[in-house]
């Protein structure tokens, strides 16, 4: 097969690149490493003033290769633009693999590059490996998580996988010297664009404390908090124990969290060292999102939950009655360490 | 100005029975058996905002689902929410497609049908959750599309205005009909069925499509026009071993402080033996 190499397809975001970007980084050296690919990892990086920090960043996370694709319009993702510019080069180049973070923007584009290509594309993977035949082996959770299934593409190339930010997790540090960074030019590929989108502008949401994908603790909370003024105690437990808050579905459906927060299929996935669970039944859904954090505390009423089965420490109790006791009781030793 | 408007609707099992799915070693398939099938719920939320364009616009509304032959109750429920047609793309041959050879079905299905101003999609299925669908089918239609559309309007007789969930943001964009959008569960409430509506929905066209009444190319259906293939499939175990805290809330409370303690959590000051990573996502240099 002339098919060759494997591609990261790396984010540009408001403060650099998308940290999934790196862990999609170290896990390509890994793939590289296992399969005894020759051709070099290369990232691909498409947005606006990309300067030298940029490639550096890409370097230090493992690229050996660097392909930069600077233009006023890439500035904010639109698919249209995007998927031409990457169905050019990859075409030009004809790589083995490409991987993608499974962010608003890569779970949207990879598979319109997919369809141009007549390729396949394995979606929010959980995991990867390489077979003995070479071929991409991407995991894919399906019903909400509760099932695992290999993907493979073995008849097509390139082989398309997105992945879920936060899930590989590693992030690697290497120390080269420098690597080839190459700028590739889209005029011709813009002057084609038929302008049927046009993307007008990007609003960030406000974000407090810890962000949660980052937080080494997370509280989170779900329906069973049953109340805005029992979320603000959950708020103040987070703060105390300086971590972030997380939530299940129905807390946004409240209005009590913000979308940012929700944990799960269709939120983020989480690794925090400690997970604080309050009135949380235990959905797939949501365990998809936070399985891989180190110790689980669940807090509910109903000891027949089914959170408790996934869950290191188990509370049977009422989140009311707990809270409250918990942050007078964490505020009191407070007074008492001795820095 | 009318608006000629198609519905995709996906047939899943119900999510509230992801629980009691299980796996047959033996054939390496999903038993979904007594799990009902439901409309995808989001599917519910794009045909809802087919139907406010129809209601402020006019025009028509149709469903389209690729399933087998049962799916034509979910079909229903959509014409009696208010769908004025419905079509069901089914045939053997379009059995264990992957997205590409899915939404390559579903374009030849609205090509057949006629010729559509806006197509609408949920984000993501329940069941196989790729979201891959909507980005290929506007691919196959060569019309351009936005996914995780949280909010919408018609600007002008040819373009939508609208607002997309980005990660920690919304983007703003202007797309050109005739388009593809894939709404997002927070765009509206789907209406319930009434009694009145089911009774209507008995009279109105359920059109069955199979791969002769369509104009497809054999090799991009089905199996045969899947890139992907699924090997293994497995249900991972996330059990733990708990310990359970007893005793009175006080005394509970104790017990969990020191044990929180003991994981490294000083008060106030988060955890101790701060481990972060050098390759933080943030800039730091300005
Ligand atoms: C396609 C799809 C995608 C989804 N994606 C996600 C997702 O990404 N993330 C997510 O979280 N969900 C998601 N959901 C929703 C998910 O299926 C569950 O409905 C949701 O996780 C349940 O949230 P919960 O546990 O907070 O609420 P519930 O299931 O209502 O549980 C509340 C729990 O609180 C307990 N409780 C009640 N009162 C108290 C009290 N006073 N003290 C202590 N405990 C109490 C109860 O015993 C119960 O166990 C999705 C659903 C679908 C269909
Ligand atoms: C464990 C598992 C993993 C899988 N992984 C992959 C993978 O990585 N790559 C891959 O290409 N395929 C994969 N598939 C196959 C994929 O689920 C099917 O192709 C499925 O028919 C369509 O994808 P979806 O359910 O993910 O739809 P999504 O893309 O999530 O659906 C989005 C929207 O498209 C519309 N839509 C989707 N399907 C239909 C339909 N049949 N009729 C009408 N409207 C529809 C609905 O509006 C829906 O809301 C996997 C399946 C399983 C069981």
């Amino acid at each position: 097969m002339t098919h060759q190499g494997i591609w990261v397809v790396a984010e540009q975001t408001v403060s650099g690149i998308s940290r999934v970007s790196f862990e999609l980084l170290a896990k390509a050296r890994e793939l590289k490493e296992q399969g005894r690919v020759q051709a070099p990892v290369t990232a691909v990086l498409l947005g606006e003033n990309l300067d030298d920090y940029y490639s550096a960043k890409l370097m230090e996370a493992g690229a050996e290769t660097i392909i930069l694709v600077d233009h006023p319009a890439l500035r904010y993702f639109q698919n249209e633009t995007y998927a031409a510019v990457l169905k050019a080069l990859a075409e030009e180049r004809q790589p083995s693999i490409i991987l993608m973070g499974a962010t608003a923007a890569g779970s949207d584009f990879a598979p319109t590059l997919g369809a141009k290509l007549r390729t396949g594309v394995s979606a929010h993977c959980v995991d990867m490996r390489l077979n003995e035949e070479g071929h991409l082996v991407a995991v894919v959770p399906a019903f909400g998580g509760k099932v695992l299934g290999d993907i493979l593409c073995t008849n097509f190339r390139p082989q398309i996988a997105t992945v879920r930010p936060g899930i590989l997790g590693k992030v690697i540090c290497f120390m080269h010297k420098q690597c080839p960074v190459e700028r590739f030019d889209i005029t011709d590929i813009l002057a084609q664009d038929q302008g049927r989108v046009k993307a007008l502008g990007i609003t960030y949401e406000e974000m407090k404390g810890v962000p949660l994908e980052e937080a080494e603790l997370v509280v989170a909370g779900g329906f069973g908090i049953e109340s805005k003024e029992i979320w603000q105690q959950l708020e103040t437990l987070a703060a105390v124990l300086g971590g972030a808050v997380g939530c299940t579905r129905p807390p946004l459906d409240e209005g009590w969290a913000k979308e940012s927060q929700m944990i799960g299929t269709s939120g983020k996935s989480v690794r925090p060292k400690i997970y604080i669970g309050v009135g949380i039944s235990g959905a797939t859904h949501h365990i998809c999102g936070m399985k891989d954090a180190g110790l689980v505390i669940s807090i509910n009423k109903d000891e027949k939950s089914p959170i408790f089965d996934v869950s290191d420490i188990r509370i049977t109790a009422d989140a009311a009655a707990i809270l409250p006791l918990l942050i007078e009781g964490l505020q009191k030793n407070e007074d008492d360490v001795i820095c | 100005m009318a608006l000629n408007i198609a519905v995709c609707i996906k047939s899943v099992p119900d999510p509230k029975w992801y629980e009691k799915i299980t796996i047959d070693t033996k054939t390496k398939t999903i038993t979904r058996k007594g799990i009902p099938s439901i409309i995808n719920p989001v599917d519910k939320n794009a045909l809802e905002a087919a139907l406010k364009l129809k209601e402020q616009y006019g025009g028509k509304v149709t469903v389209l689902c690729m399933a087998p032959p049962g799916a034509k109750n979910e079909l229903y429920e959509a014409m009696a929410m208010g769908a004025d047609e419905a079509a069901l793309l089914s045939d053997l041959a379009f059995a264990g497609a992957d997205t590409l050879a899915t939404s390559y079905t579903l374009a030849q299905g609205l090509n057949k049908l006629g010729k559509f101003d806006l197509v609408l999609t949920g984000t993501e299925s329940a069941d196989g959750a790729t979201a891959q669908v909507p980005a290929q089918l506007a691919e196959w239609l060569n019309i351009p599309h936005l996914w995780n559309v949280k909010e919408f309007v018609l600007a002008t007789e040819q373009e939508i205005h609208a607002k997309v969930k980005m990660d920690d943001a919304v983007g703003e964009y202007v797309i050109q009909l005739p388009a593809l959008l894939a709404v997002s569960r927070e765009i509206n409430k789907p209406r319930y069925t009434t009694a009145m509506g089911v009774m209507k929905a008995r009279k109105k066209t359920l059109t069955n499509l199979s791969k002769h009444d369509l104009d497809v190319n054999e090799s991009l259906i089905g199996q045969v026009g899947s890139p992907t293939w699924s090997g293994d499939i497995s249900i991972p175990s996330l059990a733990r071993k708990g310990q359970e805290l007893i005793g009175t809330p006080e005394e509970i409370v104790t017990q969990l402080i020191a044990k929180l303690r003991a994981a490294g959590i000083r008060e106030g000051r988060g955890m101790v033996n701060d481990a972060s990573g050098n390759l933080g996502s943030g800039r730091t240099d300005g």
